[in-house]
């Protein structure tokens, strides 16, 4: 249901009237707010998913073509995202591909786009991290005849705490990109308008400030969603003694 | 502790795919490409609410220029297209994808600029006139340049003013090929002159230094139209859905709602629907 509602009418808002919105609870701003987290949060475990087992065996395995595709996936982590929103755009519209699954301009769609976006980043990142480990390793995973499974599955789990820097940084490129989310989800009112659209939409609509302080509410919940994870590794660092 | 970091994890993820999924689950909705100048004046915002609340029906407004949401919905990803560039949307529906045309609504364009006035164009009827003098003068302008309505509109006044814009132009002329909002900031940014649909430009909050120049000349009328998109093209169309939306614009209730949105008091959006498809 699209609420239409403006943020506010004022002429002087700028990040302290923002960020009241944010205090107050304002609904609109609430739910753009959800659905950024929401659609970068979902990208970024799904990207850690697939794109962390496959860093780990570029690490650990060798097969002809292996320095290609890892020089192939490094170049990768600079995808302009408005290249990627185009290309998904392309294969979900209805006179695309995957049209007949009807998801272009959803959420959804969104989490596709920005879920390519980042698997290569957070492959890219894993594969260095656990190449480095390996060195320290290797002996002793040889000797015990850990099998590929294992030693993938062993040297990420021993990574875990650089490897949450790693879904951090695919995090940060998925709920901080415009390109990919504006061509997908079409930047609906109360249904696929991000953070980042919105704050290109104010910009267009020229209330350059509510923009600005709109900007700073989004870097305040990046900063704070990086804090709770900084906490989180303390805890379960301390939990593992 | 390997579980409880994994269930962590999960817990994070389904939580994230719960959130989504409520907003991914909704029905009798219906996708719109439209226009900027709809959306950015807030008579999307005002008028969608009541047709909601008397049918039910969610209607998604995709805001792009004319050109790209016709382009949109050739591509079937739309059911309804809601524009002004009346030779394009003509031409949408001889190609096939539109099932009718009908008229909405008008109102005008204005030319606007610096108060400063470099081409001294102010209060001038004639946009041709004044287009001529902004060339002659080789004053800065900015063209949307991204086959909007209000580009197209733009093109049709330099012609009608004589002057072949493809040869005439030179670095004077800044085609930014983005939306109608940055059009305006930029020339407020440079000192330019720009040609706004009044809509935008009654809602733009960063006007600096712009007034309007030119307003009233008779070729500067902006109709807007909407169509169909045609569902035997696409099947996927909601055609049921997108003809009631239809409807409801062209009725004397619609057209009521669209006459009575104002901002400070200015009514921006002028009904003109006819009973008979154009």
């Amino acid at each position: 249901m699209p609420s239409g509602e403006r943020f506010s009418g004022g002429a002087k808002i700028n990040f302290f009237s923002a960020w009241d919105l944010v205090v107050s609870g304002n609904p609109t701003l609430m739910a753009i707010v959800r659905l950024s987290l929401a659609v970068s949060l979902t990208a970024a475990v799904i990207a850690g998913a697939v794109g962390m087992p496959l860093g780990a065996s570029l690490a650990l395995t060798r097969f002809p073509g292996r320095a290609t595709l890892i020089v192939l996936c490094n170049a990768m982590m600079g995808l302009p995202p408005v290249v990627v929103g185009l290309a998904v755009y392309l294969l979900l519209s209805r006179s695309g591909p995957l049209g007949a699954m009807g998801i272009l301009f959803t959420p959804a769609a969104m989490i596709v786009a920005q879920t390519i976006l980042i698997v290569p980043i957070i492959a890219a990142l894993t594969r260095q991290t656990v190449e480095d480990l390996w060195s320290e390793y290797s002996d002793e995973l040889n000797s015990m005849e850990v099998g590929p499974v294992g030693r993938v599955a062993t040297l990420l789990w021993d990574a875990r705490y650089s490897l949450m820097t790693t879904l951090l940084a695919g995090f940060g490129r998925a709920i901080a990109e415009v390109g990919a989310v504006m061509i997908v989800g079409g930047n609906i009112d109360g249904f696929t308008r991000t953070m980042t659209t919105s704050i290109a939409l104010e910009t267009s609509k020229g209330d350059l400030p509510l923009a600005m302080g709109l900007g700073l509410v989004l870097i305040c919940i990046v900063l704070a969603i990086n804090a709770a994870a900084w906490v989180a590794r303390l805890w379960s660092e301390r939990q593992a003694g | 502790m390997q579980n409880r970091f994994l269930s962590l994890a999960l817990s994070l993820g389904l939580g994230a795919a719960t959130l989504v999924a409520p907003a991914a689950a909704q029905e009798k909705s219906i996708i719109v490409a439209s226009t900027t100048s709809t959306q950015d004046s807030g008579l999307f915002g005002y008028l969608l609410p009541l047709f909601n609340a008397k049918t039910g029906i969610d209607v998604k407004v995709i805001a792009q220029g004319t050109g790209q949401a016709l382009d949109t919905a050739r591509r079937g990803d739309a059911d309804v297209v809601f524009v002004h560039a009346k030779a394009q949307e003509e031409r949408f529906i001889a190609e096939g994808f539109g099932v009718r045309r009908f008229d909405v609504m008008y109102n005008d364009f204005v030319l606007v600029g610096p108060i400063s006035d470099p081409a001294g164009i102010t209060g001038s009827k004639d946009v041709s006139a004044a287009l001529t003098t902004i060339q002659a003068k080789a004053a800065p302008f900015v063209s949307r340049g991204d086959k909007s309505g209000t580009h197209f509109a733009e093109l049709a006044l330099w012609k009608d003013a004589g002057i072949d814009i493809a040869a005439a132009k030179g670095p004077w002329y800044r085609e930014i090929g983005q939306g109608m909002g940055a059009a305006l900031n930029i020339a407020n940014a440079m000192n330019g002159y720009v040609l706004s649909d009044r809509a935008t430009w009654l809602s733009f909050k960063n006007r600096g230094n712009l007034v309007i120049v030119v307003e009233g000349d008779r070729r500067m009328f902006n109709q807007y139209g909407v169509i169909l998109v045609n569902p035997g093209k696409y099947p996927s169309v909601k055609k049921e859905l997108g003809q009631s939306f239809v409807d409801w614009l062209i009725s004397p209730e619609g057209q009521g709602v669209i006459a009575n949105y104002k901002i400070d008091g200015q009514q921006l959006f002028f009904p003109n629907a006819e009973k008979k498809a154009s």
